[in-house]
This record gives structure tokens, C-alpha cells and sequence, in this order.
């Protein structure tokens, strides 16, 4: 089986073994062993709802760190969209470009305008009708894990096209290849990123062979690092092209804007994306177009690794698309964008091969479920009774480790030491 | 165990919890292994019906069984019966109120979907006494 590669992950030392994570992570990919939370790989589908809600900033994702820069001899950063909504209300598109310059590249190359490119071939994918309905979006990775992992029936539905972030590296690439003297591993891309999913897809790309980006540095590192130089003056070249058709990727609604479509969904938050993905594996909305689907609350303004509040980034962003300088029509690129390599359904996570064994599984499963107290506190470690009875079941648990049994075994010991003890006198 | 048994109760009263029972059962069919395409088709029908014992017949109860081979689905109602079959079974044919249809659902397309996804399906029905549906999906791949 593949590996399963995700970037969310614990750094030990500053969990406590609470219970915040595993009651919050959408999949029940979270379970606390030994006081300390674990990720159960194959249904971790990087969303950083845990980054979000752990109280003690244990879990963590992982991203690049900015000294890599010095390996390559021509940098170019990658800015999501989203970023632009992190600074200070006047700040404007070119004055971030500018001092991400300032802050060690040698180019930048917006998302946003390779995002333009995705948007027109969306729309080609859309007349075509050769996608089923609704068509759901798949610029967010976390979303497509999803789908992946619990509704692999509507991969049918999602659209082939690699993001705007692999097509902005491979067009920046060629375009430094062009311009400058550098070539190959002498030219290094960085995108600054939102999120744990779109780090782990600057490695493991969606619908490509192979990672086109050399490192993924976090929106808060890079926020850092920019803020210094947002008031530099700037120099002669003008590095934005992007237009509004790109750079309202950036809030949740946005790709629906930008393709002019009328029916459709667009649904932010992952919880509120699983029920939407349940209307539509239940038939419910094949009456709908399209359905935009953004893990996070606002879209990538709200990613994981943002540092502005998201409903202050929204519109921010807003703000900057009617703003910005491009004309918003797709750049020019000469190539196939359609996924080279499809998205794998990820093995489901049965009880067993053997469905007769996996029967009596599920029975005792039932059965042990039955007598558990049902309070769903997550004391035991896992996220709800239903859970830890399969947790038990699949070896990893057992019935003492809820505590509310545990606590009657102690009390029944405790009446017969004291039975035993009335014997004696 | 040559099969693995399961039954839902569908509470009549409360519109909100409609599609609960699918819901588990698309998880019991998970755990078992059942491929993807199929336990979309189970569970489909299974919601369509359990969607329709809410709205027409004020709840019942379902029976799932489960073998390597198929979903066998018992559905059963005391509601005020199907006075004609075939013409429930037309697309586009509901009895539905208008609050019904504010939420969504009225636009006669649930039984015909439950004999589309369905391999087998057999509805026996009597005026005044209920409807019992029963369905079965094949789960080989062919
Ligand atoms: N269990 C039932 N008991 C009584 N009548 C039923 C039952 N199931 C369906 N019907 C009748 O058959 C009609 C058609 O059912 P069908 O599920 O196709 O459409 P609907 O429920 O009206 O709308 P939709 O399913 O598209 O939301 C219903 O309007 C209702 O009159
Ligand atoms: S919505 Fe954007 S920021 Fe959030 S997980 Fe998806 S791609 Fe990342
Ligand atoms: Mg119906």
C-alpha cells in the first residue's frame, strides 16, 4: 500500500494527553494513548482542525525552514492569495511582492495568476459535461483527502486539474529558466502557505508525478519576515499581475466568482463540508452545478497557519481583488493541466479482509458498546464510547480505560475488601 | 455468523434525525469492507426509504442484513399505505405538503431512485395498515 503522507503532526513535549483534539478532529483520526495524543494515519486528512484547537500549540504543521533559501542560487516565492489579507488594511498587493524581495527572493510568482489559468480551464471542463454533478472543486487538499478517505464514491465528481499552486511553480520555473542564467537545482521555489495540506502537497502533488516546489514556508513564519519591509520604497519593476479573477481565490466563494457560474454551493468549515458531501452521496443535490468545498472557515484566509483574524482577511481580500492591477484573463501556458496521475481511493479501514470475521467484530463491538456508559467524555482517549468499544476490538484499547468502569471495578473491590474485612471481625 | 443483522428504528416525529439510520448503516457496511460504489447504493435507497417512512407513514422499522453476497433491506411501516403502487413509482409523482417541500423533499423522486440503485425490490402495501419495502443490493462488482 502507499504511504499515507500528512503534515500535521505532535511535538510531545508540550502535549498533555487532554482531550481537545481527539473530540474535535473530523475523521476520529486523533486517539490519546500513554497522556499523549496520536494520529491515526490513514484517516488523518490534514486539515489542522487539531492545530486549531489544541490549547497548548502541541500539534504543529510542518514547513520549511527559511534558511533553505540559501541553497539555491535564484529564489522565488509563491504566494497564496490568502496571504495578501494578512497585513496591515493599507497595505497593498505590490507592497507585499515587494518585500518578500526585500526578505531574500530574487522573484515572486503570484498563485493568484496561475489561478486565472485554472479558472478558464475549469470552465472548458464544465461545458465539456464530462464530469459528474455536482462538480466539486479540488484546490483544497484537504477536501480531496476527505473525499478520499470517507466518500471515495464522488471522486468521480472532483475536478482533474492540478492547483494553482503546482501550475504557478512550473511556470516560474520555466519563466527563470528563460530569463535568467540559472537552471535545474540552481533555481529554487518556495510556496508560503496556509495550511498542513498544501505543505504536504508541495511534496506529494495532487494528480502529478512528482513535487515541483523545493520547500512550503508557513504564512506566520513568512508574516515575520515581510513585516520589516512592507514600508520600504519600492522599486521600478512591477511584480503583480494577478487580477481580481485570481486573487478572490483566496475567500471561500471566491472560485465560484471567478467562474461566473449562478448554481452552485460554496461551503466553508470542514464539518459543514462532510454534511454537504453527504447530501450529495445521498442524490440530494444533482440539481446543483457546482459545489465549491474549503476546509476552512472563510477558505484559505482561515487556513491553520494564518495569522490574521479570518473575517478581517476576508475582507481585506476582497478589497485588494477589486484593486488588483492584472486585467484577471489567464496567462498564456502552453500545457495539459488535467491530473497525470489519479487520486487513489486510501484503503478503508475495515475491521477485517474477512467479512465473517469482520461480523463478529462488529457484533462485539456492539456488545461491548452495550455496556459502556455512553457519555462520549473522552477520558478513555478516544473520541467518543461507540469508538473505544472498535478501539477495543481492534486491540488498541481496553474496557478499563474508561475511567466510569474503571471507577465501578474499584468500588466492587473496594465493598469486597470490606466484606472480606467484616468476615475478620 | 453467515450474516450480520441490524435494526433501525425510525422515529416518526423528529424530521431532524431523518437519515440517521442510513448513516449507520453506510458505517456498518464500511467496517465489513463492502466496496464504495455499493455501500453508495445501499444507502441510498435505504435513505430514500427511511425519508419517506418519516414524511408518508410516521416512522417503522428497519431491518438490514448483510452477507457476503448482498444488503437485504426491510423496511416497514404502519402508515396509511400506497393506494397505487405504480403510480408512486412515477418520476416526479409525491403527495407531499408544501411544508414538506420547503424542506427539500417532495419531488417524487425517491422511490424511483430506490428501484434504480436497488437490484431487487418488492413493495407490499395495504390501505389503513402500512408498507413494507424490501430491497436487496448485490455486492459482487458486476
Ligand atoms: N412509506 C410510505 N407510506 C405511504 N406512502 C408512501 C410511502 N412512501 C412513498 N409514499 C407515497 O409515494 C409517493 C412517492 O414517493 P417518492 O419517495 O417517490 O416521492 P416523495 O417522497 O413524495 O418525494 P421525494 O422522495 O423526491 O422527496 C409519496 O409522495 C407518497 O404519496
Ligand atoms: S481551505 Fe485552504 S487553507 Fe484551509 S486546508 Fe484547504 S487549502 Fe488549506
Ligand atoms: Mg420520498
Amino acid at each position: 500500500m502507499d504511504k499515507i503522507i500528512h503534515s500535521v503532526t505532535l511535538d510531545t513535549d508540550k502535549c498533555k494527553g487532554c482531550t481537545n483534539c481527539i473530540k474535535m478532529c473530523p475523521t476520529q483520526a486523533i486517539r490519546v494513548r500513554k497522556n499523549k495524543a496520536k494520529i491515526i494515519k490513514e484517516l488523518c486528512i490534514d486539515c489542522g482542525e487539531c492545530i486549531r484547537v489544541c490549547p497548548y500549540h502541541a500539534k504543529k504543521a510542518v514547513t520549511d525552514s527559511f534558511d533553505m533559501i540559501n541553497n539555491y542560487k535564484y529564489k522565488i516565492a509563491l504566494p497564496a492569495p490568502a496571504f495578501y489579507g494578512q497585513f496591515d488594511k493599507a497595505t497593498k498587493i505590490e507592497s507585499i511582492l515587494h518585500a518578500l524581495i526585500k526578505a531574500g527572493f530574487d522573484d515572486v510568482f503570484e498563485v493568484a495568476y496561475a489561478a486565472q489559468l485554472i479558472t478558464k480551464r475549469t470552465k472548458e471542463l464544465i461545458a465539456s459535461g464530462e464530469l459528474e454533478t455536482p462538480i466539486i472543486n479540488s484546490a483544497c487538499p484537504a477536501v480531496v483527502n476527505l473525499i478520499s478517505t470517507k466518500y471515495p464514491s464522488l471522486l468521480n465528481n472532483v475536478i482533474p486539474l492540478i492547483s494553482p499552486m503546482n501550475l504557478a511553480a512550473i511556470m516560474a520555473r520555466k519563466i527563470a529558466e528563460e530569463k535568467t542564467p540559472y537552471k535545474g537545482s540552481e533555481i529554487g521555489i518556495f510556496f508560503i502557505t496556509p495550511c498542513a495540506a498544501k505543505a504536504t502537497c508541495t511534496k506529494f502533488p495532487l494528480g502529478l508525478p512528482e513535487s515541483v516546489i523545493d520547500g512550503a514556508f508557513s504564512f506566520k513564519d513568512m508574516y515575520l519576515k515581510v513585516v520589516p519591509h512592507l514600508n520600504d520604497k519600492e522599486c521600478e519593476q512591477d511584480l503583480s499581475k494577478a487580477g481580481f479573477k485570481g486573487v478572490c481565490w483566496a475567500n471561500c466563494g471566491g472560485e465560484v466568482v471567478s467562474l461566473e457560474l449562478d448554481n452552485y454551493i460554496a461551503v466553508d468549515g470542514i464539518h459543514n463540508v462532510i454534511h454537504v458531501l453527504e447530501e450529495i452521496e445521498n442524490d440530494k443535490l444533482s440539481d446543483v452545478e457546482y459545489v465549491e468545498a474549503l476546509a476552512c472557515t472563510g477558505g484559505c484566509v482561515g487556513g491553520p497557519l494564518a495569522v490574521e483574524n479570518n473575517f478581517v482577511a476576508q475582507t481585506r481580500v476582497k478589497k485588494m481583488a477589486k484593486t488588483a492591477r492584472g486585467n484577471g484573463e489567464a496567462p498564456e501556458f502552453d500545457m495539459d493541466l488535467v491530473w497525470q496521475t489519479p487520486i487513489k481511493i486510501r484503503k478503508q479501514r475495515n475491521l477485517d479482509d474477512d467479512m465473517f470475521v469482520a461480523m463478529e467484530k462488529l457484533a462485539k463491538i456492539d456488545e461491548i458498546y452495550d455496556r459502556l456508559p455512553k457519555l462520549d467524555c473522552g477520558s478513555c482517549g478516544s473520541p467518543s464510547c461507540r469508538a473505544l468499544a472498535e478501539d477495543i476490538v481492534r486491540g488498541y484499547s481496553k474496557e478499563s480505560d474508561c475511567i466510569i468502569k474503571f471507577k465501578e471495578k474499584i468500588a466492587l473491590f473496594a465493598n469486597e475488601m470490606l466484606d472480606g474485612s467484616d468476615n475478620v471481625e | 455468523m453467515n450474516s450480520f443483522k441490524v435494526q433501525y428504528t425510525i422515529d416518526g416525529e423528529d424530521f431532524s434525525v431523518a437519515g440517521e439510520a442510513s448513516r449507520k448503516l453506510k458505517k456498518v457496511l464500511q467496517s465489513l469492507g463492502v466496496d464504495p460504489q455499493i455501500i453508495r447504493k445501499a444507502t441510498v435507497a435505504m435513505y430514500e426509504g427511511e425519508i419517506n417512512m418519516v414524511i408518508h407513514a410516521d416512522g417503522g422499522v428497519i431491518d438490514a442484513e448483510i452477507t457476503p453476497e448482498k444488503i437485504h433491506l426491510f423496511l416497514r411501516d404502519k402508515g396509511p399505505g400506497i393506494p397505487d403502487i405504480a403510480l408512486a413509482m412515477t418520476e416526479g409523482f409525491s403527495t407531499a405538503s408544501d411544508n414538506v417541500r420547503e424542506l427539500g423533499f417532495g419531488a417524487g423522486m425517491g422511490l424511483p431512485n430506490m428501484e434504480k440503485y436497488t437490484d431487487y425490490m418488492n413493495i407490499t402495501t395495504e390501505i389503513g395498515v402500512g408498507t413494507t419495502i424490501e430491497m436487496i443490493v448485490n455486492t459482487s462488482l458486476s
